[in-house]
């Protein structure tokens, strides 16, 4: 089912067969990060190569949001080095501008811009950023629009719709200026129950795709059909890294067992 | 290799750093930053001379002023006038004593955990309007009557203040509660009635109470030119004051409303017990920032000939025994204002903050 | 419990008991309240103008004036009826209003974007300037411009000559008044041959950009348009305009446009009070504007500049424009105090002198106050208008 349903570039199988061959996209060497006094990430270090999906989990205030924000330099590391698809992010703007150029976003929530139409918010960045003619940025965004399966609703305004359908519009937006790697930060937490599948849907579909993908998220479903790589964060550090099954049934850490029977209590 | 599992790297942001940040960031910024301070530094020292270096603090008269800055002897001589007016000197520590009372009403409304600040300032809302009828006009007590035409400076302007926003709070509440009223006409009569004093400017009400109040009234009744006012000022702001708390009443969850219901109470004791006292505390904010708008919108009442404390200011700048003392008059209302203004607006900024902390789950 | 039910429903209702019935009674006597009042207020109105020989009705208008004014943008001598001064006040009143929200606005954005400059120099002095001139009574500011500032600049004799063709004494502000001659037809139609070249190009860019994604410089384009475009025709005109220029006859300036004191102060004084709130408001518009939308619109890559004029801007509109024309509104209002120095504005004049001269109070007060709730009402229509339209594209 998740084969039938890949999408754009079908160059790369999904469920990271052949992983070995494909150069490394993002490199985190020695990551600290300080908000004032308080060390919120120590010593990370994480290398994800093209195509892979890596879901990342752990308690809140663990950091996971604020790592996965680093990648796109929505916060500041203070030491160590980010390099993405060979760009390194320092204080230079434009470097940082053509990161952002290549790493797509979505967000907890979702933060589309209420004065724009589902079409606009799609155009935006590829008519201004991209110098994109705008039939042929509508054309795409209508693409992305139909394969999260909302093309029908491409000219009303973000307040008209469902948290679930703003969450794919959220998805198709970031889509829409062709990103090398998306990143996911608790795209489902926002959401009511119901909806919650139907963006999970998108996600499993993009995933089979091919697209690079670094999740933040709880969906422990999503986590043991896409992963490759689940990578379990506590208190500012990578604790655990592993393939999902691995994880989910043999949990080495003591902490990692403890979220583990704490989030599968339910 | 440091030890980065304690303490951040020390970003060393030194003076030279932190200009550059700050003021030296672009090339715009430069130009602005030195225009700018050349702006400054030319001002700032003349004003300074004017105001104490050149000025003249002690004397008696208008010759003790050298001219070359601040007559600030004009304030200290002329002081009684601007606070109290024309009230007569051995009977102004009645005036004395409401300001000691209006200040251990409220001043501890600043201060956080202050034994009894609640009892305190219902003493403020309940207890002075009582003190200051009996205190200031006299009568009672054996206390030798004052007129109300003697009345004058900061005391009135303080009067006009507090009574405006004191007596326009229940009215205020009523045409609240009326605009939001389901029943037709009621609302009808509550919008029209807000609407319309909003809409007007307060000169036009001054004007209104002072020229066409005495033809309302029957023959033979009729109110002193302060009464007058207070009543305009009253009724303007009570339109105010209902805008205020509507928005309270709007921000009380249905919710709120629905469990008052379920639990069997009645209109009056729904509002009464449950919805106004929640109301109330939300809109304590918007109720001090009317009351400073209120308080600088009494000087209007000079224009109708009473003497708050800009009017007698205004009136003794033009005693031609003391030349060019305008600048200094005006310096010292706005500084009166200013003080109190701004010591109130960051009061209610701080209770507004805390509110919203308290609200959000 | 049941036995009670049916008792509840064979009783009936007794009319007190029921809602409707009471909130009947209740408005039935609210209307027969304001009535009874509105009656007593007449009846009492009407004696006390009696016993006072005051006459009623509006004939009073027709009636000669007698007074000057200072300064009137209708035609206005003192031979004149009041119903004109009237006209010469409201006249008066919309000028100062409209200069001063020009400029109110224009300082107010200004200002309230410095408020959020990183420059921290420019930072705290617009903060200075906000938390000052916000808790100072705007009376004692209109009073000390006029007082304090204008009145003691020099006589008409020693006027400070600004380029010798303008004046300032403390009689007013002289500027010489351009006098269109032969050929300035031409300048004019320069002028809007400018502005439809503007417009036009300003299409074009736009469309270009939405077919092909290449921008413009619009407004570095736009601003050499309106300037070359007359210039040229200025000059291929010859020189069309000539000007009157204010000169010293007798103890003071003849000719030129007089700018009154009355008018400066009030008008400075308006613009710099308003613009303090008006900058608080555009600070706080401009705050509002959510972080996850900023973050978003730099997660897709956006600059700081395009996220600001796409992103912020147009939402922190929405936010800004509903309490900006309150302060419009309290601006127009804030204007009557043109009263207290003097300036022929609509209270001044026709509440001021016509009322004292004819002493029909209920007349006047009430032409008075319902052209300030047509302003008010006018205001709000038309923010209600934009209100809706904002609304229909949220919901």
């Amino acid at each position: 089912m998740l084969n039938e349903a890949s999408g754009i570039d079908a160059q790369s199988s999904p469920g990271g067969q052949q992983p070995a061959v494909k150069p490394d996209i993002i490199r985190i060497e020695g990551v600290h990060k300080w908000y004032g006094g308080f060390h919120v990430l120590k010593n990370l270090n994480l290398t994800v190569r093209q195509g892979e999906k890596i879901v990342i989990c752990g308690p809140s205030g663990s950091g996971k949001s604020t790592f996965i924000r680093c990648i796109n330099r929505l916060e500041e590391h203070q030491h160590g080095s980010i390099i993405v698809d060979d760009i390194e992010l320092t204080d230079d703007v434009r470097q940082i501008d053509s990161v952002r150029r290549d790493v797509g976003m979505v967000f907890q929530h979702f933060n589309l811009f209420p004065h724009l139409t589902v079409l606009e918010n799609c155009c935006l960045a590829p008519v201004w950023v991209k110098k994109i003619p705008r039939k042929e940025a509508e054309s795409t965004a209508m693409e992305y629009l139909e394969r999260v399966r909302i093309p029908d609703q491409a000219n009303k305004y973000p307040g008209q719709l469902s948290g679930g359908q703003q969450q794919r519009v959220a998805i198709a937006r970031a889509l829409c200026m062709k990103p090398k790697i998306m990143l996911f930060d608790e795209p489902t937490s926002a959401l009511d129950p119901e909806m919650i599948a139907e963006v999970l849907d998108v996600m499993i579909e993009l995933a089979g795709s091919g697209m690079t993908m670094l999740c933040v998220t709880h969906e422990m479903g999503f986590a043991k059909t896409v992963a490759d790589r689940v990578i379990f964060m506590d208190a500012g550090e990578i604790v655990e890294q592993a393939p999902p099954q691995e994880f989910f049934s043999n949990p080495k850490e003591p902490r990692a067992q403890k979220f583990l029977q704490q989030i599968l209590q339910h | 290799m440091t030890d980065l599992s304690v303490m951040p790297p020390k970003k060393a942001i030194g003076p030279i750093q932190w200009m550059k940040r700050n003021l030296f960031s672009t090339w715009y910024n430069v130009v602005l930053t030195l225009v700018v301070a050349y702006l400054i530094v030319t001002s700032v020292g003349p004003l300074i001379s004017w105001f104490f270096v050149d000025a003249n603090f002690m004397g008696s008269d208008p010759k003790d002023c050298s001219g070359a800055g601040a007559c600030w002897v004009f304030i200290s001589q002329r002081l009684d006038f601007f606070i109290y007016g024309f009230y007569p000197g051995e009977q102004q520590w009645r005036v004395d004593l409401m300001f000691l009372l209006l200040a251990v009403a409220f001043v501890p409304q600043f201060i956080e955990r202050f034994p009894g600040r609640k009892w305190l300032g219902l003493f403020g809302v309940v207890g002075l309007p009582v003190a200051g009828y009996i205190l200031i006009p006299g009568g009672p007590f054996g206390l030798s009557e004052v007129e109300s035409t003697k009345w004058g400076g900061l005391m009135l302007t303080l009067i006009l203040a507090y009574i405006g926003i004191i007596a326009s709070l229940p009215i205020g509440i009523l045409l609240a509660l009326g605009r939001r009223s389901e029943m037709p006409i009621i609302r009808g009569l509550c919008v029209v009635f807000i609407e319309v004093w909003r809409a007007v400017p307060l000169i036009t009400v001054l004007f209104m109470a002072s020229v066409m109040l005495p033809l309302f009234l029957p023959e033979g009744l009729n109110f002193e030119k302060l009464a007058r006012a207070l009543i305009g000022i009253t009724l303007w702001q009570s339109a105010y004051m209902a805008e205020v708390i509507r928005g309270g009443l709007q921000a009380i969850p249905r919710g709120q409303y629905e469990a008052a219901s379920a639990l069997g109470l009645g209109y009056w004791r729904k509002m009464g017990l449950v919805v106004l006292p929640q109301a109330l505390k939300l809109v304590i904010p918007g109720i001090v920032n009317t009351f400073i708008s209120l308080f600088k919108d009494t000087t209007l009442v000079l224009i109708i000939g009473l003497l708050d404390i800009l009017g007698t200011v205004q009136s003794t700048v033009t005693d031609p025994s003391w030349q060019n003392v305008a600048v200094e008059g005006y310096v010292f209302v706005a500084f009166c204002f200013w003080v109190f203004c701004f010591g109130i607006s960051r009061y209610s900024q701080s209770l507004e903050r805390k509110l919203d902390t308290g609200h959000k789950s | 419990m049941k036995k009670q039910a049916i008792n509840a429903r064979t009783y009936g209702v007794k009319p007190w008991y029921d809602p409707r019935v009471r909130s009947l009674v209740y408005q039935t006597l609210a209307i027969a309240l304001v009535f009874w009042g509105g009656w007593v207020l007449v009846e009492n109105t009407l004696s006390n103008m009696a016993s006072r020989g005051i006459s009623t009705g509006f004939g009073f208008l027709d009636e000669t004036a007698g007074f000057g004014i200072i300064m009137h943008l209708v035609p206005y001598d003192a031979t004149m009826s009041y119903g004109r001064t009237f006209w010469v006040g409201l006249a008066n009143t919309l000028l100062v209003s409209c200069m001063g929200v020009i400029a109110a606005t224009v300082l107010g954005f200004i200002i309230g974007v410095a408020r959020l400059s990183s420059n921290w120099l420019i930072a705290k002095l617009a903060l200075v300037y906000i938390e000052v001139i916000r808790n100072i009574p705007l009376l004692l500011q209109i009073f000390f411009w006029y007082f304090a500032v204008l009145s003691n600049l020099p006589s008409p004799r020693q006027s400070a000559d600004l380029g010798s063709a303008l004046f300032i004494n403390n009689r007013g502000l002289y500027l010489p008044q351009p006098v269109p001659q032969e050929g300035f037809g031409l300048f004019i139609a320069g002028v809007v041959l400018a502005v439809f070249a503007v417009v036009w190009v300003a299409k074009w860019a736009r469309k270009r950009q939405l077919a092909t994604g290449e921008r413009f410089p619009m407004v570095k384009v736009a601003l050499a348009i309106l300037v070359t475009v007359p210039f040229v025709a200025y000059v291929i005109a010859g020189d069309p305009l000539g000007w009157d220029v204010p000169a010293l006859k007798g103890f003071n300036f003849k000719g030129g446009i007089t700018v009154i004191p009355e008018l400066a102060a009030l008008w400075i004084a308006l613009s710099l009070y308003t613009a303090s709130f008006i900058a608080e408001i555009v600070r706080s518009g401009i705050l509002s504007v959510s972080k996850g939308q900023t973050e978003a619109a730099n997660a897709l890559g956006l600059p700081n500049r395009l996220t600001l004029r796409l992103v912020v801007i147009p939402q922190s509109l929405r936010v800004i424009i509903p309490p900006l024309t309150s302060q419009y509104l309290n601006l127009v209002k804030n204007s009557s105090l043109a009263t207290a120095i003097g300036y022929p504005d609509l209270v001044a004049v026709f509440m001021g002198t016509t009322l004292n001269q004819t002493g029909q109070a209920v007349e006047v007060v009430a032409m008075t106050m319902a052209v300030y709730l047509t302003i008010s009402l006018l205001i709000s229509l038309l923010m209600n208008l934009y209100n809706r339209a904002v609304a229909i594209k949220e919901r």
